[in-house]
């Protein structure tokens, strides 16, 4: 016991000595932490529009000012043919061209239906898909609207109507940030824990000192938890300062479910991370190496996790990678806990899985640790 | 030169010899093209739905058949009451609800009016905004189909184009963002690291008092990596093209040439880095947290620039990932030539020269 306590201590010194690497540890994922969200808005808003008007009349001015009052587009301007109105898009200065024919008002009186042109810049695929889609609603409310106008809703009112009412539950603003900060903050300590703990007992054996401890009476187990604990604490601080400065004071996310259940299930978590650092240490002889190889399977732990993309719409074998990262579990319960209230119940699958991970990178990277070399 | 020849080479077994850096050197990018290509969509299917049906009748049931039969939705069960529906969401079971209320169909067919109420799982904002769109459109042609009498009047049909990209994948978009991070991450990382790794374990003092230039030997460290990530861009474009049938619209000379003047803009990054760290953990989470977050921060592919605050949107024109995206969409997608992107070219010009001039100024013949 007192042996790992000097270890400890030891560690601890290291790291707060360390007056370049300090502020990268603790700055850095507060300033993440706050930045990210703020740039991870993927609410699809602001698209430009580019309209050639040919009709120039009282109809095409109400569609046009109905776009634009909607909240999602943004006039870039009038353009007299869809060859200058493409030439912005090109520039990236549109990202939707609306195209509404000569005589739109007339042939649509008269002939009782009108064709208009829709050209959108898809390079985004997601962007122009929702793009398209908004505006498609507003210029069918544009219809209906002219249709009652037109009708003085005499004939209308007789066909059976079904009244479509939406609600977004857990999040009724539909505030992008609440979605990102719990997933954020899964993988701020995720990086701090896997990477910190690789890199630390990998500079060891490079540097050579490693040496000096195995000729020492430090036992195996000693070692390995005099260096897991105070990246242990660590993440748990940082997490911590994320979850109740940042979330609650910056973004208002008041934590809905049981905090005991997330910090329990965050403590184990990281020991399936810290684990995941041991073992790729004891594969690597260079930082350089522990670095490549950590950052190589937390890149694909991250993309796979739905951090970005929800798992449902992968495709089997990729559903299958997510379901082997620990990082795709704790998102999903931060989510479910943060945002939904969830309780111990509605997770307790998560929880065997994630003590399950904890248990097999731990004994693997311990089993896999050698004093001797 | 002979001297300068024989450094190169040993730079390149340095790379040859370590399997594990490999992996980062040469699977990352693939496995970057395969994941993004393949796996990461946000397209919906089988997203599974709860069905409160208090009505019961033959047009909620209708309703429900064609939800079903979309390969959009699958009915995971039907439930009883409202607070089932919670419980449902709160297991993360589903992700959104459609309610009938009682007397459905004699409301409809009496009063010419009844209510569905369409409940999304909101902490997920855009796959909300999706299902409810989707719901909502099967919903209004059933209603077309089978409720309403005779064509409508004064129907307006728009025709929908998608430029560029007519099926929506989600490559056009990042196959240039994985090009811009990728070339990042090998040169800005692998450099400084190469580099100060060198200063940590002290066979730098030996490089430094041997009658090469000092200069030199940093130069050497950067072209391995410079040639690396020319064959890196190439296995990119090679996999975009066949793996993911991603066109090269645009002349694929231009594309290279941008792209090495973009590796040197990296390069001198590293070499920026190399030169003001003493230690590879301080370079690594330098270049980690000081370059690779920016640029997929803010390149672009990942997070939309035109949806951030001001400050950033400001800050965003700093980094090199940003016009090298713009340039290669340009080249690649839309198949433009040089007189559209000669402004992002000088810029990424402007910032190589800059970074260069400023490294140089801080590069230091002794150690301590």
């Amino acid at each position: 016991m007192r042996t790992i306590f000097f270890i400890l201590r030891k560690e601890f010194k290291q790291i707060f000595r360390n007056r370049a690497l300090l502020p990268l540890i603790f700055v850095v994922p507060i300033i993440q932490l706050i930045i990210l969200p703020l740039a991870a808005d993927y609410e699809v808003k602001n698209i430009n529009l580019a309209i050639v008007d040919h009709d120039r009349s009282t109809y095409t001015q109400k569609l046009i000012s109905k776009l634009t009052s909607s909240g999602y587009f943004r006039l870039s301007g009038y353009f007299d043919s869809y060859d200058e109105a493409f030439h912005q898009i090109e520039k990236d200065k549109a990202d939707l061209i609306l195209e509404l024919p000569a005589n739109f008002e007339r042939r649509l009186v008269r002939e009782n239906q009108e064709q208009l042109f829709i050209a959108v810049n898809a390079i985004n695929g997601t962007k122009a898909g929702l793009g398209g889609s908004y505006l498609a609603q507003v210029l069918a409310d544009f219809n209906s609207q002219i249709r009652l106008d037109w009708n003085q809703g005499a004939r209308f009112n007789h066909q059976p109507q079904i009244e479509i009412t939406s609600a977004n539950w857990f999040n009724p603003h539909m505030n992008f940030r609440w979605f990102m900060v719990p997933g954020i903050l899964v993988i701020l300590v995720t990086m701090i824990g896997s990477y910190m703990t690789a890199l630390n007992i990998v500079k060891e054996k490079e540097i050579g000192t490693i040496e000096q401890i195995n000729v020492t009476p430090i036992r195996k187990h000693h070692f390995i938890l005099g260096k897991l604990i105070p990246f242990w604490v660590l993440a748990m601080f940082i997490f911590s300062v994320g979850l109740f400065g940042i979330s609650f004071f910056v973004y208002g996310i008041v934590p809905q479910g049981n905090l005991f259940v997330l910090y329990a299930f965050l403590s184990i978590y990281l020991v399936a991370v810290l684990g995941f650092g041991l073992l790729v240490s004891t594969y690597c002889d260079t930082q350089q190496q522990a670095m490549s190889v950590s950052f190589f399977f937390v890149m694909i732990f991250l993309l796979m996790s739905g951090l970005f993309t929800p798992v449902d719409s992968m495709p089997t074998w990729a559903r299958v990678i997510s379901q082997l990262s620990p990082v795709s579990y704790f998102i999903e319960v931060m989510r479910m806990i943060v945002l939904k209230g969830s309780g111990f119940n509605d997770i307790k699958i998560h929880f065997a899985i994630i003590i399950g991970f904890a248990t097999l990178l731990m004994s693997w990277a311990i089993i896999n640790y050698r004093k001797t070399t | 030169m002979k001297q300068f020849i024989t450094f190169v080479k040993k730079e390149f077994k340095h790379v040859f010899r370590d399997r594990k850096t490999l992996l980062m050197l040469f699977g990352l990018p693939i496995v970057q093209i395969v994941l993004f290509g393949f796996a990461l969509t946000n397209e919906i299917k089988n997203s599974k739905i709860v069905v409160l049906d208090l009505s019961k009748d033959n047009i909620t049931r209708a309703i429900v058949n064609e939800i079903e039969a979309s390969q959009y939705f699958e009915i995971e069960s039907d439930v009883k009451s409202r607070e089932e529906v919670e419980a449902a969401f709160k297991s993360g079971k589903i992700k959104s609800a459609i309610v009938f209320p009682s007397n459905f169909s004699s409301d409809l067919l009496h009063s010419n009016k009844a209510q569905i109420q369409i409940i999304a799982d909101g902490s997920d904002p855009n796959t909300a905004t999706t299902l409810t769109n989707y719901l909502s459109a099967i919903i209004q042609s059933y209603q077309q189909q089978h409720l309403v009498q005779g064509p409508l009047p004064l129907q307006i049909n728009p025709e929908t184009r998608m430029l560029y990209n007519p099926e929506l994948k989600g490559a056009h978009n990042f196959v240039p963002g994985v090009m811009a991070l990728v070339l990042m991450l090998v040169c800005v990382m692998m450099t400084s690291i190469s580099i100060v790794r060198e200063k940590e374990l002290g066979t730098m003092e030996v490089l430094l008092v041997s009658p090469f230039k000092p200069l030199l030997v940093i130069l050497s460290k950067a072209v391995p990596y410079l040639m690396l990530s020319l064959i890196n861009l190439t296995v990119i474009l090679i996999l975009s093209v066949f793996a993911l049938g991603l066109p090269i619209n645009g002349s694929v000379a231009l594309l290279f040439s941008v792209s090495t003047l973009y590796i040197i803009t990296a390069l001198s990054l590293g070499l920026l880095i190399s030169t003001s760290t003493a230690s590879q953990q301080t370079a690594m989470l330098l270049s980690l947290m000081g370059m690779m977050l920016p640029t997929m921060l803010f390149a672009g592919f990942m997070f939309p620039i035109e949806n951030m605050p001001l400050p950033l949107q400001i800050i965003s024109n700093a980094v090199p990932a940003k016009w090298f995206y713009i340039i290669v969409k340009s080249i690649m997608i839309k198949g433009l030539g040089f007189a559209s992107i000669w402004k992002e070219t000088t810029i990424l010009l402007g910032m190589t020269l800059f970074l260069l001039a400023l490294s140089f100024k801080k590069f230091n013949v002794r150690l301590a």
